[in-house]
């Protein structure tokens, strides 16, 4: 047991004989070799985990803001910004609010107009613009419905012009939502009101036997 | 010559040879599931943010669309972490005198961005990019976690490269139609009818099984 235990001392160099009979220059190489084995095992691996770039919305104490994200500098226009076209980005022709689509809206058009108002509208404005969302019933102030007859009048630059800068309790969605997808929502909501507002004279001639059919029944069903 | 050792450390050098060896792979062993926990990994673990938001609150009960806030997601590398007028939409009318909601004022009125702590982040050496997964119909909550009962939120996945091989070797395992991408309550089929659904979704998107290194490290 003893030569065993002798063994382990000496390998381990741990206590007695072994470790004592060496320098102190020998101990301090020790250390020094020890520490720089730990580092490369340990330290070196955040060379390449914190790479010195910024990555989106990384903080850096660089600029006074502490935002790596630089604004334009005043006067300048960045590529893709200039924004020359006065109908597609305000919504106005020659400063008055106008009531034409800047580009032909196509089903496609549409159908991303509805994808875009269910995201960012319908919390307040609801799914068929009444304006009785979910946010609205948690209490924000109520939007007017889009099926008054004030907004069936306003142009579709009206609702253009409200998205890009705001209408009162109502905060801008410039930010968030690009200028052609602006559009299409108010072609949407367009589409909304026409549905809401819609009576049988819209309903294809061939069509027109089978909602009264149905609605037929139904009030057969309900006299029940 | 007498016998340097007596017969009895036969037993003993099998003993530790043998011992030894089991100890080292139970060392392995625990290793391997220590750095799989989540105690190592840090899944599940919340951060200290500078206001304890909510995705339980705001996508589940109010069932605002991930993309209200993260505006980013479909197309660009980077989801997007929402700027303060985003939450002061809502919050410049409702919950004005909330305490917790102090911060989220004084940001606005300082123009002094919040500063969020992540939880879900790469090392510098791996690129990743958000559009390429949704466009393909990979849905928020396969990689990260039912979002929206989260109270606070937490890291689902480990990050590890092999959690993402697993994915990018057989995508039909996990791929869901692209009108569900955004859909936190979306609950995949059971086996067999994910792998079929699966299988004729990877047709249809085209999907690629990519594993080459250049992928991620580039
Ligand atoms: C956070 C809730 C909220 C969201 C989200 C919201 N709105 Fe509104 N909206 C309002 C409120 C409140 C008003 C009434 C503002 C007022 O009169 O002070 C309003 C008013 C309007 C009006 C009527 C303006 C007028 O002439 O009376 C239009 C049009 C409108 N919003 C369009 C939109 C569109 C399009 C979106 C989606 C891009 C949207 N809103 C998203 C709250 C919201
Ligand atoms: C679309 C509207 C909307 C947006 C945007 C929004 N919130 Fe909220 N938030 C709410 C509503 C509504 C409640 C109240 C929930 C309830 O009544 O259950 C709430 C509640 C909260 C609460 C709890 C307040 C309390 O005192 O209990 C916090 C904290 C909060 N929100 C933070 C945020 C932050 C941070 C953001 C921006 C990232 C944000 N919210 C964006 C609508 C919103
Ligand atoms: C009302 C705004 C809002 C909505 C809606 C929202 N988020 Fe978030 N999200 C935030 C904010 C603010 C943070 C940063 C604070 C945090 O980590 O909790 C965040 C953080 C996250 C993170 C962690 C980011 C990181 O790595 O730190 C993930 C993942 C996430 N959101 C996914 C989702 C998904 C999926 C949805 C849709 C189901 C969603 N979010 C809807 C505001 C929102
Ligand atoms: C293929 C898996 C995957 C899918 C699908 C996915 N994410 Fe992520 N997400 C990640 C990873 C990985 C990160 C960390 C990225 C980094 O650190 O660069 C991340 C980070 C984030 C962040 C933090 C900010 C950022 O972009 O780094 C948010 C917010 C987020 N995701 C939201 C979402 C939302 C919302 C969806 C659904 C539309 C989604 N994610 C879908 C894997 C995924
Ligand atoms: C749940 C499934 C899933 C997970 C998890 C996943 N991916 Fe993917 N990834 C995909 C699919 C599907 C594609 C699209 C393949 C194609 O191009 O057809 C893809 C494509 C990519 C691309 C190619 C983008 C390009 O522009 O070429 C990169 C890079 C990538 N993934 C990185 C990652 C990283 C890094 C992770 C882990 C943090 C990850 N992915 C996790 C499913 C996944
Ligand atoms: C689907 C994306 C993806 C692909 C493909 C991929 N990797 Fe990775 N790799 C990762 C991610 C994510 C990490 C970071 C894991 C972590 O944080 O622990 C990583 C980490 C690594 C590391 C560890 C670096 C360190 O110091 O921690 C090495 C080495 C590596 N990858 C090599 C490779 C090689 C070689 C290949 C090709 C056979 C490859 N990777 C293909 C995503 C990928």
């Amino acid at each position: 047991m003893g030569y065993l235990k002798l063994r382990i001392d000496r390998i381990f160099g741990i206590r007695g004989s072994a470790l004592g009979r060496r320098g102190a220059l020998a101990r301090a190489r020790d250390i020094v070799l020890l520490g720089t084995a730990a580092l490369t095992l340990f330290g070196c691996r955040l060379d390449m985990h914190v790479q010195p770039k910024y990555l989106p919305y990384a903080a850096t104490n660089f600029f006074g803001d502490g935002r790596s994200e630089r604004q334009p500098v005043p006067g300048t226009v960045a590529r893709g910004q200039l924004r020359l076209d006065e109908l597609m980005f305000t919504g106005k022709e020659n400063g008055v609010v106008s009531n034409r689509f800047p580009f032909p809206i196509t089903r496609a058009d549409l159908e991303r107009g509805r994808e875009r108002y269910n995201i960012y509208c319908t919390p307040c404005h609801d799914y068929t613009g009444s304006g009785h969302g979910m946010i609205v019933q948690r209490g924000f102030p109520q939007p007017p419905s889009y099926h008054i007859q004030r907004l069936r009048d306003a142009p579709a630059g009206h609702f253009f012009e409200v998205m890009t800068n705001g209408f009162g309790a109502m905060y801008s969605y410039a930010a968030r939502i690009e200028p052609a997808d602006r559009w299409r929502i108010a072609a949407y909501i367009r589409a909304l009101q026409l549905s809401q507002d819609a009576t049988l004279q819209d309903v294809p001639a061939s069509e027109r036997a089978k909602l009264t059919e149905n609605s037929a029944g139904q009030s057969a069903g309900s006299s029940r | 010559m007498a016998q340097t050792f007596h017969r009895s450390t036969n037993l003993l050098a099998r003993v530790s040879i043998f011992g030894g060896l089991l100890i080292l792979g139970g060392l392995a062993f625990a290793l391997y599931e220590i750095a799989l926990s989540p105690w190592y990994t840090e899944q599940y673990a919340v951060r200290q943010q500078p206001v304890p938001f909510s995705h339980r609150h705001h996508a589940g009960e109010l069932g605002i669309d991930c993309r209200y806030c993260h505006t980013s997601v479909e197309k660009s590398s980077f989801a997007g972490l929402p700027p303060t007028q985003t939450c002061m939409t809502c919050h410049s009318q409702i919950w004005t005198n909330s305490s917790m909601l102090e911060p989220v004022r004084a940001s606005y009125r300082d123009n002094v961005s919040l500063a969020w702590t992540r939880v879900n982040a790469l090392p510098d050496f791996v690129y990743f990019d958000h559009s390429i997964h949704i466009s393909k119909g990979i849905g928020c909550t396969t990689c990260h976690g039912s979002v929206a009962s989260m109270a606070l939120t937490y890291r689902r996945g480990t990050l590890y490269m092999s959690w993402c091989l697993n994915c990018h070797r057989q995508p039909e395992k996990y791929v869901r139609p692209r009108s569900e991408v955004f859909n936190p309550f979306y609950r995949p089929p059971s086996g067999e009818e994910q792998l079929a659904l699966g299988r004729k979704l990877v047709k249809e998107y085209k999907i690629q099984t990519l594993q080459y290194c250049d992928t991620c490290h580039r």
